[in-house]
């Protein structure tokens, strides 16, 4: 009596199966990123390509680097905590290349607004104003220094002193 | 060569100074960032905010965020006299523009800026079908866009709201903590440009992180701890209504 008589339909299957598996290796290998698995259940490349998209902030410590005389003026003043790029923008780009890239001149009615207008919701020391009564639309850097906001008072008697 | 005491007292020295430098490792070229050293956090003085929307400007222009889409934004709250419970919470265009227009005085009024809370055990992260999704070893929750389906599990699972699809790429997307500048050793797009020092980026693992001060000192709040996510995102001063 021999066992193994009948075995080679069984045969077969194994080979079909080793084949099937020799496949699903193989294309594993071919389809999953190199580095999946590196960190944990993702690909672990990606981190870097995230981490390598270039910055359009420069960051108020390069601005600093040139802007010697600007810093000096801000210290003088309350706007010593406003980085540079809260109202200037993004300027990376000039920050890279000051001589083709200049930043525009900042329409301070519009600008200063977004920090100061009235708001009940605002702390209340923050310093904040109705700009349609205080000043009816004009620019305030008419009267104000953006870097140094505190008015003078010069300037005030220049004016009559109105606000 | 035969070790005697005069030899070894001669060696011994030489291998002392070796042996520092083995401990402080190859000196490097370049300041290299490394993703077991930090773990990040942010930190937001709910009191120092006056909701001009300038970080809400700052992460679109720096990530390309889709208009009406938000990874961060401002929210405005007012909580009239005994309505605790219900507070009235309006972000019009993410509160990008700022909030032009006065709203009733009476009551508690305050804005609270709000982001991707980059939760340690971040709900998001887990129900990813494809490993799209994840948390870095320097605890930041990131999308590999390369790999995402757009199946908007994860956007659903977010208990903050913070994940849309981008309608150009069809992918996930969300705040990446600003990935690309805090390992450049720069701060958020948004911390940059807080003018009131509202939003601070934070570093767990940098024992000299003022954080560290901070946390001791404040009673320090994060949004819906009863979710269990480990949210980093950590709220001074927050009031009780805030959801």
């Amino acid at each position: 009596m021999n066992m193994f008589k009948d075995i080679e339909h069984l045969i077969r299957l194994a080979a079909v199966m080793m084949i099937a598996l020799v496949v699903f290796v193989v294309l594993r290998a071919a389809v999953v990123p190199r580095s999946f698995g590196q960190y944990g259940h993702y690909r672990g490349a990606a981190i870097s390509e995230i981490a390598a998209r270039p910055p359009a902030f420069a960051g108020h410590a390069v601005c600093e680097g040139c802007h010697t005389d600007v810093v000096d003026q801000k210290k003088l003043g309350k706007h010593v905590v406003v980085p540079c790029e809260a109202c200037h923008g993004a300027l990376a780009k000039h920050a890279d290349d000051p001589a083709s890239v200049a930043p525009v001149k900042l329409a301070t009615a519009v600008i200063c607004a977004r920090c100061h207008e009235a708001n009940s919701a605002k702390p209340k020391d923050f310093p904040q104003v109705a700009t349609a009564e205080h000043s009816g639309g004009l620019a305030c850097d008419t009267c104000h220094q953006p870097h140094k906001p505190k008015i003078e008072t010069e300037v005030k008697t220049a004016t009559g002193g109105k606000k | 060569m035969d070790i005697t005491r005069r030899r070894l007292l001669m060696l011994l020295p030489a291998a002392a100074v070796a042996w520092k430098y083995v401990q402080a490792g190859t000196p490097e070229a370049s300041p290299n960032y490394k993703l077991t050293e930090h773990w990040w956090a942010m930190l937001i003085d709910i009191p120092k905010c006056i909701g001009c929307g300038s970080c809400v400007r700052a992460c679109a222009e720096e990530n390309d965020v889709p208009e009406g889409y938000y990874r961060t934004w401002i929210e405005r709250y007012h909580v009239a006299d005994w309505k605790n419970e219900r507070p009235e919470v309006e972000s019009p265009d993410g509160g990008k523009q700022g909030f032009p227009l006065n709203q009733d005085p009476s009551g508690k009024n305050f804005f609270v800026p709000k982001l991707c809370n980059h939760c340690a055990d971040s709900p998001c992260t887990q129900v990813c079908p494809v490993g799209a999704t994840f948390v870095t070893p320097d605890g930041v929750v990131l999308v590999d866009k390369t790999y995402c389906l757009g199946c908007r599990y994860c956007v659903q699972a977010c208990p903050y709201g913070c994940r849309f699809i981008n309608p150009k790429t069809n992918t996930a997307e969300k705040c990446t903590l600003c990935y690309h500048r805090i390992t450049k050793g720069l701060t958020t797009a948004c911390c940059e440009v807080c003018p009131t020092g509202a939003r601070q980026l934070a570093d767990l693992k940098n024992p000299k992180d003022p954080i560290h001060e901070f946390l001791r000192t404040h009673a320090v709040q994060v949004l819906k701890p009863h979710m269990a996510t480990r949210a980093k995102v950590f709220y001074n001063g927050m009031d009780g209504s805030v959801r």
